[in-house]
């Protein structure tokens, strides 16, 4: 079971290495599906004893939700906005995985020297998920388009889930729901918003927002 | 000794396969197996031509160029076939053994003074620099695994049991090496050993200006360096049990034919990347070459 842990959190420090590197939206949109699917296994292979059922629920629902439905949403958005790449983020690429790999070893460090209250299914899930969660608002603060910063909101919660399941023992089932469901809202919500900026505006470079304040040349 | 020997010997017979698998799959016949070896007994029998722009380092370079990779192969193992001359830190030795040869290979091409092998040589060397990191991380990837300063230690440690235990790490290490294989040998998704424009060549385009024995020894050397590159890589699979070494020899060979092979593949079924985007790639190599590194401290 380790072992297959392992391959999993490996899945999901290479997807993000890829999201700070690629700059097609659709397939960025693909990789963040594979991402979440890849993550609706881990509850199974971690739960407690005795606990299958909520983790057998807990993973279905993540994985339908981050697998399907977000990608379909963010498809639609991308299909109205005709937005296909990412044009010149305000951090390079080769410059985004560098300060990946810098980011990730610090997770490594950070991780090994963390108190956990017990011991972790694998020693890779506490850096796997800080390194998540970091990718997520890097890609959020470094990048342009309104699309790849929902992307970046998703990707955060993945690493958020990995770092819940090192306390799947401890967590109810019903709280983890509930966060599946905050975040299916705000995604539908994000999904409208773009087609709406990208109505008013014409482009979806959240950037340009800031002309809206007032006293803006 | 077997090692070295059998590399000098069969390197040449690398490019054929990979030329072969390309005729292959592009539908054609392609040349015999053994096409480099014909062209290297023609180039060793003629007389050479040298421009009057040239100097002394044009003449070295294919030279040193094929002795540092002949240096490199007294410490580098086949798998678990150990080096002739193994010592701690020997990793290191054969990542500036790689180095020099190239900066000889370079100057040589700025000595023509011909703007193409300029603009070869640039290139060259801005992907060097991309690429050298990687290597030397990945291998300092395997030498924390297996808590070793030495090639043939690090790679003989290297077994079955291993790959299931440490895969990922493993994984991402092969990976790395695999893209360093195909750029350092100026394969397709980098360079395309065919072209025959001058604009678009990389390593082609540095050797324009060789001929006869300079350059045969500029494709035996390639052939080497391709044996070396390759090694690095087929190292770390599956290989027979430590105590039978020509077992070793023989599985350490059919890898790397078996790479040849998968390159050959590799270079039909892709086009090369765009020049601007290949640091990408490199990086993302040393990226994989990292995270082996990283996944190596748990």
């Amino acid at each position: 079971m380790g072992n297959a842990i392992d391959i999993l959190l490996v899945l999901l420090v290479l997807t993000d290495l890829v999201l700070l590197g690629s700059s097609r939206l659709r397939n960025a949109i693909r990789i963040v599906a594979l991402q979440g699917l890849a993550l609706g296994l881990l509850p199974l292979l971690a739960h407690g004893r005795g606990r299958l059922w909520p983790a057998i629920l807990l993973g279905a629902g993540s994985a339908v939700l981050k697998g399907f439905v977000f990608p379909a949403l963010l498809r639609r958005a991308l299909r109205e906005t005709r937005a296909s790449r990412e044009i010149e983020p305000f951090v390079g690429y080769i410059a985004s995985l560098l300060l990946g790999v810098g980011a990730l070893a610090l997770s490594f460090g950070f991780g090994a020297r963390l108190p956990l209250p017990w011991a972790a299914p694998s020693p890779w899930m506490v850096p796997a998920g800080l390194f998540s969660v970091w990718t997520g608002l890097f890609l959020i603060v470094a990048r342009r388009k309104a699309i790849t910063q929902v992307l970046g909101y998703v990707v955060m919660e993945n690493g958020i889930f990995a770092l819940g399941m090192v306390l799947v023992e401890a967590m109810p089932l019903l709280v983890e729901l509930g966060v599946l469901l905050d975040i299916f809202v705000a995604v539908f919500v994000m999904g409208i918003i773009v087609f709406h900026i990208n109505r008013e505006f014409d482009h979806i470079d959240s950037d340009q927002l800031e002309a809206l304040r007032e006293g803006a040349p | 000794m077997l090692h070295p020997v059998l590399a000098v010997l069969v390197a040449p017979l690398l490019p054929g396969v990979i030329n072969r698998t390309k005729a292959y799959f592009a539908g054609r016949q392609g040349p015999p197996l053994l096409q480099a070896y014909c062209d290297l007994a023609k180039l060793f029998r003629k007389g050479a031509t040298y421009s009057r722009t040239t100097t002394w380092i044009f003449r070295a370079g294919p030279i040193v160029n094929f002795a540092c990779l002949l240096a490199a192969l007294a410490v580098l193992p086949l798998g678990r076939v150990a080096a002739p001359l193994p010592f701690a830190g020997d990793w290191i030795l054969l990542a500036y053994l790689l180095g020099l040869g190239r900066f000889c290979t370079v100057i040589a091409a700025l000595d023509t003074g011909s703007s193409f092998e300029g603009m070869g040589a640039s290139r060259e060397v801005q992907f060097a620099a991309f690429a050298e990191p990687a290597l030397l991380v990945g291998l300092a990837a395997l030498a924390r695994r297996a808590q070793e300063l030495s090639l043939t230690p690090m790679y003989a440690g290297l077994s079955g049991a291993e790959w299931a235990q440490a895969m990922p790490m493993l994984a991402m290490v092969a990976t790395g090496f695999f893209v360093l294989y195909l750029a350092e040998n100026c394969r397709i998704p980098v360079d395309d050993p065919n072209t025959h424009l001058e604009l678009t060549m990389i390593h082609e385009a540095m050797v324009l200006d060789h001929g006869s024995v300079d350059f045969g020894f500029v494709q035996w050397g390639a052939a080497l360096k391709l044996w070396v590159l390759g090694a690095l890589l087929v190292g770390l699979f599956p290989s027979a049990p430590a105590d039978r070494p020509l077992a070793n020899l023989a599985v350490g060979l059919g890898w790397m034919l078996a790479l040849a092979v998968a390159t050959g593949v590799a270079e039909s079924s892709m086009a090369r990347i765009r020049l601007l985007r290949v640091p990408q790639l490199l990086v993302g190599a040393g990226v994989l070459c990292a995270l082996g590194l990283l996944l190596g401290f748990r």
